[in-house]
């Protein structure tokens, strides 16, 4: 009698019969010899060891193994050609009670998936990556991959791999070995059965890891691709082992296993009922001064130099003008025009429901330099209002048919004690010309916007002061 | 109570309550409030925010979310929509549910960042490879913002399908009160998703199929969701139609400023309506045939060198003359230029059109 029994069995996280195959449902679709099927195994193995079957979600790439998905009896996910650790990392973060697996040839990882799996394991990913590098791409017939070797055909080298032409096999452990987060990296190989054992020892290592909530681990299993390389499988192994195995060395490049402590668990949701308030979003009612009357229709343009307070200018505007029961809206500049220096903002207020935010014909512009007054003072609306920074009439002439407010509004600001409260003295000045909005919802606007206390008692000296201009005629 | 606030960040609010708990994305003006306010907002409301290494990988994070059975958006502008082409494809092919706000700026190449249309043919038309379609919702206003983005979650459940809320930098830019609503929902996961339980362990998420008749049953089956959200998902709004001899038709921004339009060609006499398609796909073909057996002409305005103006064109099968009016570069047509174009277009279409000529008859 032997000491030892054989065990005719399968993995329990395979399925007994391999029902989403079209046929030959017993047996798998890869060649004889390929390490797809034994590293099929190993995953099964470490699955069922470590008892995890029902949480493991194993993502799938583009390459021979694109099919995984007929024979592990898990959750799975099939994902596009080098996307399958961006996929496994939301897969996991979404549910960071289960196991997720990210499998992926040397096509899909290192050449068109270079960008995923470098970041997915620069944030340290709870992941587990199964990387299998058979030097080749397989699935598409044979052509060159980043991890074929130096002199090595294939029908995109026909000549060999030439380093002049195609550059070096990459070597990815080594490469993510130079980032700070990854907890686990090894390269083995299938090159015998004391190779696959070690194999399958760091596959449950990686594995194991992720179960432990450490981080992100890489196995690259240098692996046989008997067909494509035209070799029988014992002699493809002999070519891991002697060949493969000279350009990329065995060996552990990381493992913090021991040493890395369990990443943080994310905070519990929130109760739902505490979301709106969590956004900001504040219930109840505003209080309405109901204000303006059924035909009120300001089309304002405030304009100026980035930095004196355009925007915040128009916000005030519209924030008030919500409160006062008007319709409104606030369309900023943005971008290059931004940077290269001015900036300006269309603000709406009005009695009806407003049409279109833009305004191309202005009845009240608010120029805070001199090349916005230039710019748009041909377009406002007569009878309207301008109110600019300073005693200079404009260049392009001065328009009868508008009423204009001239004064030194910066300078003021600056007497105050800073020359960007300026716009707030023009907003005072055009409050008191215009009656345009009542106090109150201008101050309730200036604290909503104005979240200083130093600039809120700035800015309020600041509109007084432009009330007390016009109403005074006080300042020069 | 109303709150003045942008459009981008109008999308983000609505999102969370209606119960996103994914953000994936890769920032790029003028769509980057987006991320911004989803960075701020989703870790608080206990959903994930990253910012992917490209919009590549974002669209596929969205894919695995979705997979996960999460509610999930990502946002982007021309460029990175490119990007996420091959993305979308895949997550319409594996039927996963996910939404995506395409803030549009100028193109092509690098552009600008100033408002545009010119992302209709990529957005509503498909652009990655293969037979799908993307549902596809145009605001017009902050308030649709949040509403349509709302909206997107549901029909991207009910259909299991990408749906894009295509808007421009404007109307993510700009501010306007929104009435947000009064309670946040989190729908349970759907029984397909794959959720790591052993309930779901049978779950499978993919697209490939290999045999042609399963890939063609595949299709067919896509095309038939299709076929029902044009039956029942098209969204208009018709404004002042009722008796308009010009129609002019327009979405997003653009159909704001034709509102003025309208507002000052009818107090110059002209019997003009707005026709503004709500969804892009499915489009409101069905009404402009009707409105084609009243009106006499359709005057299509968009951002574009014309784009949508195309599928008004199929809609209406040459039953009544179309003509486009396009602005493009980041330069927004004002209402006045368009008006001067509605009212030359009126006199070539109907002479007698002519109010101050028949008043001084
Ligand atoms: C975007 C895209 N480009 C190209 C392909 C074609 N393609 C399928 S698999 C593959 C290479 C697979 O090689 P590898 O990842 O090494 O896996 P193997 O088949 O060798 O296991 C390629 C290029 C694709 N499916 N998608
Ligand atoms: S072609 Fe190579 S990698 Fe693909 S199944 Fe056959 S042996 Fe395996």
């Amino acid at each position: 009698m032997p000491e030892y029994t054989v065990i005719h069995e399968k993995a329990r996280s395979f399925y007994d019969l391999y029902e989403r195959k079209a046929e030959l449902q017993h047996q798998t679709h890869y060649c004889p010899g390929c390490g797809h099927g034994i590293v099929h195994k190993l995953v099964a193995e470490a699955i069922d060891e470590l008892g995890i079957q029902d949480r493991t979600i194993l993502v799938t790439p583009v390459g021979c193994s694109v099919f995984g998905y007929y024979y592990f009896d898990v959750g799975n996910v099939q994902a596009a050609h080098g996307r399958a650790s961006a996929v496994a990392c939301a897969v996991k973060r979404a549910l960071p009670e289960s196991v997720v697996l990210s499998y992926q040839g040397d096509g899909d990882l290192a050449a068109i998936g270079t960008a995923e799996i470098l970041h997915a394991a620069n944030r340290g990913e709870n992941i587990t990556v199964i990387f299998v590098n058979n030097a080749i791409y397989a699935m598409t017939g044979g052509q060159m991959a980043p991890t074929t070797l130096l002199g090595q055909s294939s029908t995109t080298t026909p000549s060999g791999r030439n380093e002049w032409n195609e550059g070096y096999p990459l070597h990815v452990c080594e490469l993510l070995a130079a980032l700070e987060a990854p907890v686990y990296l090894e390269r083995v190989a299938l090159g015998n059965n004391k190779q696959i054992m070690g194999a399958a020892r760091a596959v449950r290592r990686a594995i194991g890891n992720q179960v432990k909530s450490l981080g992100f681990s890489l196995v690259e299993i240098l692996s046989p691709c008997p067909t494509i390389w035209r070799k029988d499988p014992v002699e493809a192994q002999h070519w891991v082992r002697d060949e493969m195995a000279k350009v990329f060395p065995l060996g552990v490049f990381r493992d913090r296993g021991t040493e890395a402590g369990a990443r943080p668990a994310a905070a519990p949701p929130p109760a739902l009922d505490e979301v709106p308030r969590l956004l900001g979003i504040v219930n109840g009612s505003r209080l309405m001064t109901d204000r303006g009357g059924a035909t009120v229709d300001w089309r304002i343009k405030v304009a100026g130099f980035g930095g004196q307070g355009v925007l915040m200018l128009g916000e005030v505007l519209a924030e008030a003008g919500l409160d006062a029961g008007m319709e409104v809206s606030w369309l900023p500049s943005y971008g290059p025009e931004m940077r290269s220096g001015t900036s300006n903002c269309h603000v709406r207020l009005a009695a009806a429901p407003i049409d279109s935010p833009l305004v191309s014909r202005p009845n009240v512009l608010l120029a805070l330099n001199q090349p916005s007054l230039e710019k748009f003072l041909p377009t406002v609306e007569p009878g309207g209002w301008v109110f600019y920074n300073g005693q200079t009439p404009p260049r392009n002439g001065v328009r009868a048919d508008v009423r204009v407010i001239g004064r030194p509004f910066t300078q003021v600001g600056d007497e105050l004690g800073d020359a960007r409260a300026g716009n707030m003295v023009m907003l005072g000045a055009l409050l008191e010309a215009t009656g345009l909005l009542p106090d109150e919802a201008v101050e309730g606007a200036l604290k909503r916007v104005v979240k200083s206390e130093r600039w809120l008692e700035l800015d309020r000296r600041a509109l007084a002061r432009g009330r007390a201009a016009v109403r005074e005629g006080s300042l020069p | 109570m109303k709150q003045l606030i942008k459009g981008n960040e109008a999308i983000v609010k609505s999102a969370i309550l209606a119960g996103c708990r994914a953000f994936y994305g890769y920032p790029i003006t003028p769509a980057s409030e987006i991320a911004e306010a989803a960075a701020l907002y989703l870790p608080r409301a206990g959903g994930v925010f990253l910012q992917a290494e490209s919009e590549v990988a974002a669209i596929n994070m969205l894919y695995g979310a979705a997979a996960a059975g999460v509610r999930a958006l990502t946002a982007s502008s021309g460029p990175g929509i490119s990007l996420m082409q091959e993305g979308i494809s895949y997550l319409a092919g594996a039927e996963l549910p996910c939404v995506i706000a395409d803030i549009m700026r100028g193109g092509p190449g690098l552009g600008n960042i100033a408002p545009e249309q010119g992302d209709y043919n990529q957005v509503v038309k498909g652009g990655g490879h293969g037979n799908y379609r993307t549902l596809v919702l145009a605001p017009d206003s902050v308030q649709e913002m949040a509403d349509l983005t709302r909206l997107a979650f549901d029909l991207a459940d009910e259909y299991r399908n990408p749906v894009v809320v295509l808007a421009d930098g404007y109307t993510g830019q700009m501010m306007e009160p929104v009435e947000f609503p009064a309670a946040a929902m989190l729908p349970r996961r759907p029984a397909w998703a794959v959720d790591g339980t052993a309930a779901t362990r049978r779950n499978l998420i993919t697209s490939i199929y290999l045999e042609p008749d399963q890939l063609e049953a595949h299709v067919r089956k896509l095309e038939t969701k299709y076929r029902r959200a044009e039956q029942q998902a098209v969204r208009f709004e018709s404004h002042r139609t009722e008796d308009a001899e010009i129609v002019l038709v327009g979405y997003g921004i653009v159909a704001r400023i034709l509102k003025a339009v309208v507002e000052q060609a009818r107090a110059q006499g002209l019997a003009v309506g707005l026709l503004r398609p709500i969804t892009l796909y499915p489009f409101p073909a069905a009404e402009l045939r009707r409105l084609s057996r009243q009106a006499l002409a359709f005057l299509v305005v968009e951002m574009s060198t014309g784009q949508m103006v195309e599928d008004v064109r199929l809609a209406l099968e040459g039953r009544r003359p179309v003509e486009f009016y396009g602005r493009c570069g980041g330069n927004v047509p004002s209402a006045e230029e368009i008006l001067r174009w509605v009212r030359e277009r009126a006199d070539h279409y109907w002479p007698a059109f002519a109010p101050e000529e028949m008043a001084d008859a």
